[in-house]
């Protein structure tokens, strides 16, 4: 069937894009349902998601111009930040860390039991 | 340095600083470990896509060749350290009462 959707070269475009729905979809549901208030703390899940992106994205940066990994332009949107990262590479570093935030607070929102110890307390 | 040294230094400072660093380990709480359960599978399904249909590819030189899922090995040290540096920050802008609920 995706085979079929590929035809069309334009769609073959969103191929890493539809990763990044799929893991926003797949994590965001928790805020919704769960009611894991972390898109509320936008403050907090920037200030912790930034300073390690970030660094990650550095080591992206290194990677692409050493050559380490790289990306089919068919694949992608064919948009660049700096460092000749694409903008697919740059939300990864977003949804990605978003997602494991909301599944850390809907873990502990369906266990609250497991707070125990958050905090240091 | 190729992506294997990188990500195995990212690993070990993410795990060093966690246990070591911050006043709170998230390496010692099941919320933690049950939060990696649930994104590991998902993690491996998501890096089966980028790799499978070559979205991301890898330099051979740069990796050291065993694969899981289609993805390289690395890919499980960067994921980790990835996480547990982001749970760690967010437990810790909350320790200092940033946004704690």
């Amino acid at each position: 069937m995706w085979a079929g959707v590929c035809k069309n070269a334009n769609m073959k475009q969103w191929s890493y894009m539809a990763m990044l729905v799929f893991t926003l979809c797949g994590s965001g549901w928790l805020e919704i349902v769960l009611k894991t208030g972390v898109l509320r703390r936008f403050k907090r899940a920037t200030l912790s998601i930034a300073p390690i992106s970030i660094l990650f994205l550095i080591w992206d940066g290194y990677a692409v111009a050493r050559g380490h990994w790289f990306f089919d332009r068919a694949q992608i949107l064919g948009i660049y930040g700096p460092f000749s990262i694409p903008l697919e590479e740059y939300l990864f570093f977003f949804v990605v860390p978003l997602a494991a935030i909301l599944t850390l607070e809907g873990i502990t929102t369906v266990k609250p039991h497991w707070r125990k110890g958050e905090f240091g307390e | 340095m190729i992506y294997s040294d990188i990500a195995i230094a990212a690993f070990a400072v993410s795990v060093m600083a966690d246990l070591f660093l911050f006043k709170n380990s998230m390496l010692t709480r099941a919320a933690f470990w049950s939060s990696y359960a649930i994104i590991l599978p998902f993690q491996l399904l998501t890096n089966w896509w980028l790799t499978s249909r070559n979205i991301v590819m890898y330099s051979p030189d740069a990796i050291m060749g065993i694969r899981i899922c289609s993805a390289p090995i690395e890919d499980l040290l960067f994921g980790f350290a990835l996480i547990l540096s982001v749970m760690g920050m967010w437990e810790f802008w909350g320790r200092h009462g940033l946004q704690r609920n």
